[in-house]
């Protein structure tokens, strides 16, 4: 536990907060005391000038390991592709084959178009966001102990989770979002993107009844096609939320006495043994909802009444 | 648990990876893992291939040894019936020799036998001149009973 005064619930909150960079305006009272006279780009020493910042705020570490963990991937990865030969496969290569096959396999069978991004941004959802939830497995006090340790600040924030934070996961959603509305626009033209969302699932075949079923019919698709990216992002940042939490909870356990430690110590293994299991599982489902998603963007009406 | 700016570079930096991936890395390996299929495709195929060429070489490589065991069956009977006809040959010329040889003796042991009775027939004409003389006490004209001995002899 970082610093003897602290209370369970100030562990807590300080290991659920975010180191944050923004603005912070004129005339703003900071933490220690001291007075803003003009707005001012900063860091962030407390939730509450965090939370004070607003939109325009970047949490640090959230970007920071998001990215730093996307280049081990496309590094690893490009460098096991200039490498690849033709032969046996070996080391990493075997292993990088592996994980490309298994999604191209998922792919092809749940995306029966023709798009040749789908499958990489497949195998990137998957590797990156199950790196980003690996970070989850690190005991939660370690990288948290050490960069404030490099910085010389004990109160620094610092979470090493970025699918922690509700950013990242609905980044990463509205992105899919985006590239849903590109994909349904670019294979069905404006026009049959808008049919497809006011003419279903309601449709009559007479125009003066459609006519009216239109914006019932609209409020339903615009719900459904909403929900998509939101339910993505919140399911994966649920349940990493939730796993870290128990983390958290864990970790304080390790301070209450032998038994506290010794108990903890099996928690925290059994957690993570079966963490192991949850944050697969969560980058396969968003890897499988987004490659869904897209399918689902490129299903022309004609295929559509097809499949009900 | 603030929405911030953070939102919008995670979108940013999600679909700047998701492109990395699709232009670097996601070509080139399936790239070659296909090269690779189909190495193993052909590679599987020129081994059966292989196979049916090894098999049809077997087959033929009995074939032409059963022909060589005819070919040599049919030299060795042809041999032996060579062989056969010459010893055949060799005793009906060993016959015929013998045969000869039997022939030329018997003439030559009639011939003698001819000689010997010609010249007991002869001793014989003699003696019996000689023994009539004696019964006659004469003289036989042998001029003048040459015809008689002669008789005689022939009757011997």
């Amino acid at each position: 536990m970082a610093g003897e005064a602290q209370t369970a619930t100030d562990y807590i909150q300080h290991h659920l907060q975010n180191m944050a960079y923004g603005k912070l305006p004129a005339g703003y009272t900071r933490a220690d005391g001291t007075v803003l006279s003009e707005p001012t780009w900063t860091m962030a020493h407390s939730a509450q000038e965090a939370a004070d910042m607003g939109f325009w705020a970047v949490h640090l570490d959230t970007l920071g390991w998001s990215i730093g963990l996307g280049l081990v991937f496309c590094l690893l990865f490009a460098s096991a592709a200039k490498k690849a030969t033709a032969g046996v496969p070996k080391g990493l290569q075997s292993f990088v084959e592996m994980v490309v096959d298994f999604i191209d396999k998922l792919v092809k069978e749940t995306f029966p178009h023709r798009n040749s991004m789908v499958a990489p941004m497949a195998l990137t959802i998957f590797v990156w966001v199950f790196l980003m939830n690996l970070m989850d497995l690190i005991p939660v006090d370690w990288l948290p102990m050490a960069a404030a340790k490099a910085a010389g600040n004990d109160h620094l924030f610092f979470k090493v989770v970025p699918t922690t934070d509700l950013n990242a996961t609905l980044g990463m959603a509205l992105a899919v979002f985006l590239l849903m509305i590109f994909f349904s626009i670019k294979e069905k033209g404006p026009i049959g993107f808008a049919k497809e969302l006011t003419l279903h699932p309601f449709h009559s075949g007479k125009w003066f009844i459609d006519i009216f079923l239109i914006p019932f019919n609209f409020l339903l698709e615009a719900v459904s096609l909403l929900a998509k990216p939101v339910s993505l992002g919140l399911r994966l940042f649920g349940n990493l939320y939730a796993g870290e939490m128990i983390f958290i909870l864990i970790a304080i356990v390790f301070g209450v006495g032998v038994l506290g430690f010794i108990g903890a110590g099996l928690l925290q293994m059994g957690w993570a043994i079966f963490h192991i299991l949850v944050i697969t599982l969560q980058a396969f489902v968003f890897m499988v909802l987004t490659t869904v998603y897209m399918a689902m963007a490129h299903d022309r009406e004609d295929e559509h009444a097809n499949d009900h | 648990m603030n929405i911030n700016l953070t939102l919008i570079g995670q979108s940013i930096t999600f679909l700047a990876f998701v492109w990395f991936c699709w232009k670097f890395v996601w070509p080139p390996l399936l790239g070659i893992m296909q090269e690779r299929e189909q190495k193993i495709a052909t590679g599987l195929e020129e081994a059966e291939r292989a196979g049916k060429d090894l098999e049809l070489a077997q087959r033929k490589a009995a074939d032409q040894l059963k022909e060589a065991k005819e070919q040599a069956a049919e030299i060795i009977d042809g041999a032996n019936k060579r062989a056969n006809q010459i010893v055949d040959e060799a005793k009906q010329a060993a016959h015929a020799e013998g045969d000869r040889l039997k022939a030329a003796a018997q003439a030559e042991i009639d011939q003698e036998v001819n000689r010997a009775k010609e010249q007991l027939r002869s001793r014989v004409a003699a003696l019996s001149v000689a023994g009539a003389e004696k019964i006659l006490s004469v003289n036989i004209d042998a001029k003048a009973h040459d015809d008689l001995i002669e008789k005689l002899a022939a009757e011997l």
